[in-house]
């Protein structure tokens, strides 16, 4: 039986397409050094450059602004310390939210342990960042915001237009972490008014282990991977060129395509919704509109997480959890908290997530698994007693 | 996955799931906080378990640990039952993995406090229904000098609310918004 795969957060599968591009630049046996001088790099240069152009194109930057890096979490932390250390004269505090992924949250808690100062902005119950609180947190020696574009666990998408008009005003330096929205979404630098901008390419169909910086001219910050001049001495190592192959190709494709699949993805978010409607107890998490439509966060009151995705997986779906037990550090999710839910709740906690791979019939399928896993532990439950 | 075959067998097909009717021991430990919860009914009949089920809220770590500790206690005398472990449990279950051996690994404590219940209702000592709200540290250990926390082990000075190591909650309370609504019949 082939697996119903609803955990795109995690990592999307390859666009054909994308497979085919990087196995065609295998067999053309590309292996050249884009620094090289002699032709074989020119070659890679000019691979390279056309990745480039297509991810610029796909955010409408400039191509000199994008920097290959090997994820996003590297983008992120390249984006947090690169600023916190080429600024630290001007000031050293830094403003962020309660909801980021680890790879921001850690980063800006390793400065705060290295003597800068950090404004953790609240979010409302749909985990939305008021824009106000924002403002108000902004200090002489501010230097750094960073808020996310779009929650990877409540795909919450958050007003970073207006966030990115206020830093523009008090001119500091503003980061997005558009890891989870970009290539899904529309995303657009110059509308959102961002300075520097993480993405990686397995949230769009692209590979795993290739990501970019988006950093606009003249933004200051320091490189992360220090030790050459590639990418115009922002991040030095030779550039993994499968990754910009297949990073270029996802861009490209993610742009034409993305009517289209935003249009089957709010199929696949109603089809999720109206199924969430027939089972009782659940509570929905994150916003109704406001949020990615490639994704359904959702707490299933009186059980645990972690043996729903178990017998998910067995009945053949796999799907992701934020339930304690289920996380290394058996912590409960800090974006649930943030938004408020008990941790009772939280507990029961699963992510759909899916792409354009999925159809309404997989939904489906899922939903009796779910269903009958479901009922299957709430039997079990202590907490749990019909009518 | 990270679970052995025989915790994913008892995981899959849980034996013994339910809760006996007038039961003569109740024994209930955990808390939906922290993810697991379990409540053990038994039947005593010359001394021995005549009739164990379980009822489960939390990980595939705490299914399989309850249904484990059922089957092991069941026609047991109270003797050989109070002498089951944590450690005997797990070794059972083929082992469990390093993070879930305190905090989804309660079936014992959950048997032995069925047990005890059945000696204390025998001797006239319990109420038949609890208080709607009892707090009580579930981490004391005989002598009452000193308190465990039941997820980590370490020793507290003191009944405290929360470890002063891992942070976990070391009361058993039933006074959760969760509970008050599943309970009332």
């Amino acid at each position: 039986m082939k697996a119903i795969y609803l955990d795109h957060i995690s990592g999307n599968p390859l666009h054909p397409q994308v497979k085919e591009a990087i196995i065609d630049y295998i067999q053309k046996d590309g292996f050249g050094n884009p620094v090289s001088q002699h032709s074989i790099g020119d070659a890679a240069m000019e691979i390279l450059e056309d990745a480039r152009a297509k991810v610029a194109q796909l955010i409408n930057a400039d191509p000199q602004e994008i920097v290959f890096t090997s994820c996003g979490t590297e983008s992120n932390n390249h984006a947090i310390k690169g600023v916190a250390f080429a600024r630290a004269k001007k000031g050293k505090h830094i403003i962020t939210s309660n909801i980021e992924h680890q790879s921001v949250a850690r980063p800006i808690r390793m400065l705060s342990q290295m003597g800068y100062n950090v404004t953790s902005v609240s979010v409302d119950k749909y985990g939305i960042v008021n824009p106000a609180d924002v403002e108000k947190a902004i200090r002489e020696d501010t230097i750094l915001i960073s808020i996310m574009h779009a929650n990877n666990e409540i795909g919450t998408i958050e007003p970073i237009a207006e966030i990115g008009r206020i830093a523009k005003t008090k001119e500091v330096t503003f980061h997005t972490d558009a890891v989870v929205s970009c290539g899904n979404i529309p995303v657009d630098v110059d509308e959102m008014g961002v300075d520097l901008m993480s993405i990686a390419a397995n949230q769009f169909y692209g590979p795993a282990g290739i990501g970019a910086l988006y950093i606009r001219e003249k933004t200051r910050l320091l490189p992360l991977i220090d030790g050459g001049v590639q990418e115009n001495n922002r991040r030095a190592g030779t550039p993994n060129m499968l990754g910009v192959v297949g990073m270029g190709k996802a861009a490209e494709l993610a742009r034409v395509e993305m009517p289209r699949r935003t249009e089957h993805l709010l199929k696949l978010k109603k089809a999720v919704m109206d199924r969430l409607g027939t089972i009782d107890k659940i509570v929905l998490n994150g916003h109704p509109e406001k949020s990615m439509p490639g994704l359904v966060s959702f707490s299933v009151e009186y059980i645990e997480g972690e043996s729903m995705m178990m017998m998910l997986d067995e009945e053949g779906v796999s799907i992701s959890t934020r339930s304690a037990c289920a996380s290394g550090s058996l912590r409960t999710s800090h974006v649930l908290i943030a938004t408020g839910i008990d941790h009772a709740t939280a507990q029961g906690t699963l992510v759909f997530s899916y792409g354009i791979d999925i159809a309404v019939e997989d939904i489906d399928k899922a939903f009796e698994a779910l269903r009958k896993s479901v009922a299957f532990l709430r039997n079990m439950s202590p907490l749990y007693k019909k009518g | 996955m990270q679970y052995s075959e025989v915790v994913m067998d008892h995981f899959k097909k849980p034996r013994n799931v339910g809760t006996i009717e007038n039961p003569d021991g109740t024994g209930e430990v955990g808390n939906p906080i922290c993810g697991d919860m379990m409540t053990i009914t038994i039947k005593v009949k010359d001394d021995r378990i005549d009739d164990i089920k379980f009822n489960t809220f939390g990980c595939g770590a705490a299914i399989a640990v309850s249904s484990m500790v059922t089957e092991m206690a069941r026609g047991k005398t109270l003797e050989e039952a109070m002498n089951i472990t944590k450690e005997s449990v797990a070794k059972s279950l083929g082992g469990l993995p390093k993070n879930k051996l305190h905090c989804s690994n309660l079936g014992a404590d959950a048997l032995h406090k069925a047990i005890t219940n059945y000696y204390e209702r025998k001797e006239g000592k319990v109420r038949e229904t609890r208080e709607v709200v009892k707090v009580e540290h579930i981490g004391e250990r005989e002598g009452k000098e000193k308190c465990y926390c039941p997820y980590c082990d370490t020793g507290l000075p003191e009944p405290a609310p929360l470890c002063t190591r891992c942070g976990k909650p070391t009361l058993e309370r039933t006074d959760f918004p969760i509970l008050k609504g599943a309970k009332k019949e």
